[in-house]
């Protein structure tokens, strides 16, 4: 819980299309007071992330903090799912090498994960205490049937935007069903499907865009 | 978990490095060959095991990626924990670090925008079969209704993802999947 810096009315919370050459946001960036503030920022972020620390991170970077707008928001995000690592880790590397470099890279990184890492052990090893007791067993069970549609469920909501990927449909099916036969069914390893579909994809992906200037 | 399992914490501080610059999607589109790796190759854990690593992450707040320092944990204790976080990590920070500040000015480059236009179909095929793998195990009508209501609540819903998985323990120590 820290103060709310507002300096102003937002005139951007019912603004219309991004994309503005300039964008109004900008007007009313903060800047993080040190690296500390940063990682006292993440850190707050991964302790209250269950899941979720995506849309968190939104709320609190651009409308809290005010440190970055949605547009620069969005952009982030997409370079960090776009690399390998976990995409939130990423995501904090990239908005802490924007304000302190290598730093606050490095303290939003830790901000990020030391928390959460703490939890996360304690309650493993809880469980491995108690593993055998037919509750345990039973209660990480139910959580295991939970969390696998908790994956399906954001994988539904993520498929949504690509309705308008220049792939077209077909080229959005193909990649995804390959990659998903590749993976769920013929459990092939990781590296080799990566090798054939990424090459594939990024091809397909280069012959539609070029292929006049719909998109 | 007592003495220090060189060999045990130097596998998987290899396998790790590679994995994390296979992560594309995050920590999780890894989880199927981690799966691999450990239930189906080696024999290091049991379905169950793994399954509930990832549950007991899900249940902790914080990058979903936490469920790689629980199967460390699982495998060899706190020095597991550390060995697989480490090398899950720091790889990919070099790359992200690099790449970030390499390709800023490179964005509206047709080679790099077909990367990513192309990359997105595969990251959501790599969810799928995270979650379809992850659904197996459970085996019984019950656990695969439960992981349906999950996957539509997050969709349809903006409900809090501790309560799902609350719901989900409750209906396991109820006995009921």
């Amino acid at each position: 819980m820290r103060d709310d810096p507002r300096a102003g009315p937002d005139p951007t919370l019912a603004s219309g299309p991004p994309g503005l050459p300039v964008d109004p946001e900008l007007a009313g960036l903060q800047q993080p007071a040190s690296a500390m503030a940063l990682f006292l920022a993440f850190s707050a972020l991964g302790i209250q992330g269950f899941g979720g620390v995506i849309a968190l991170a939104q709320r609190m970077l651009c409308e809290q903090r005010r440190w970055m707008t949605r547009a620069q928001y969005l952009e982030v995000l997409s370079i960090a799912q776009l690399l390998p690592g976990p995409n939130v880790c990423n995501m904090a590397l990239m908005v802490g090498d924007r304000h302190f470099g290598t730093r606050g890279a490095f303290a939003a990184l830790a901000g990020i994960i030391l928390l959460p890492l703490v939890v996360v052990v304690a309650l493993a090893a809880l469980a491995a205490q108690h593993a055998g007791q037919p509750l345990v067993d039973g209660a990480l069970r139910g959580m295991g049937a939970v969390a696998a549609g908790m994956i399906l469920g954001t994988a539904v909501k993520l498929a949504g935007p690509l309705r308008r990927s220049p792939l077209g449909l077909a080229g959005v099916l193909t990649i995804a069903v390959a990659g998903f036969v590749a993976i769920a069914v013929l459990r092939l390893p990781l590296v080799w499907v990566l090798l054939t579909l990424v090459p594939l994809a990024w091809l397909i992906a280069w012959w539609r865009l070029g292929r006049g200037d719909r998109a | 978990m007592n003495a220090l399992n060189w060999e045990l914490l130097g596998f998987l501080f290899q396998h790790f490095l590679v994995l994390s610059l296979l992560a594309i999607g995050g920590a999780t589109s890894v989880a199927p060959d981690m799966h691999r790796l450990l239930v189906v190759q080696h024999g290091l854990m049991s379905d169950a095991q793994f399954t509930a690593s990832i549950a007991i992450a899900q249940a902790a707040p914080g990058p979903n990626l936490l469920f790689v320092a629980v199967l460390g944990y699982q495998l060899a204790g706190l020095p597991g924990a550390a060995v697989t976080m480490i090398a899950m990590l720091a790889p990919s920070t070099l790359l992200t670090l690099a790449v970030t500040r390499w390709s800023q000015a490179r964005a509206e480059q047709r080679a790099v925008q077909a990367f990513k236009i192309g990359l997105a179909p595969l990251t959501l095929a790599l969810f799928v079969a995270t979650g379809w793998l992850l659904a197996l195990p459970g085996g019984s009508w019950q656990a695969y209704a439960l992981t349906a209501g999950a996957a539509v609540l997050v969709w349809r819903t903006r409900i809090h993802l501790l309560w799902l998985i609350a719901g989900g323990a409750a209906v396991g120590m109820a006995g009921w999947v």
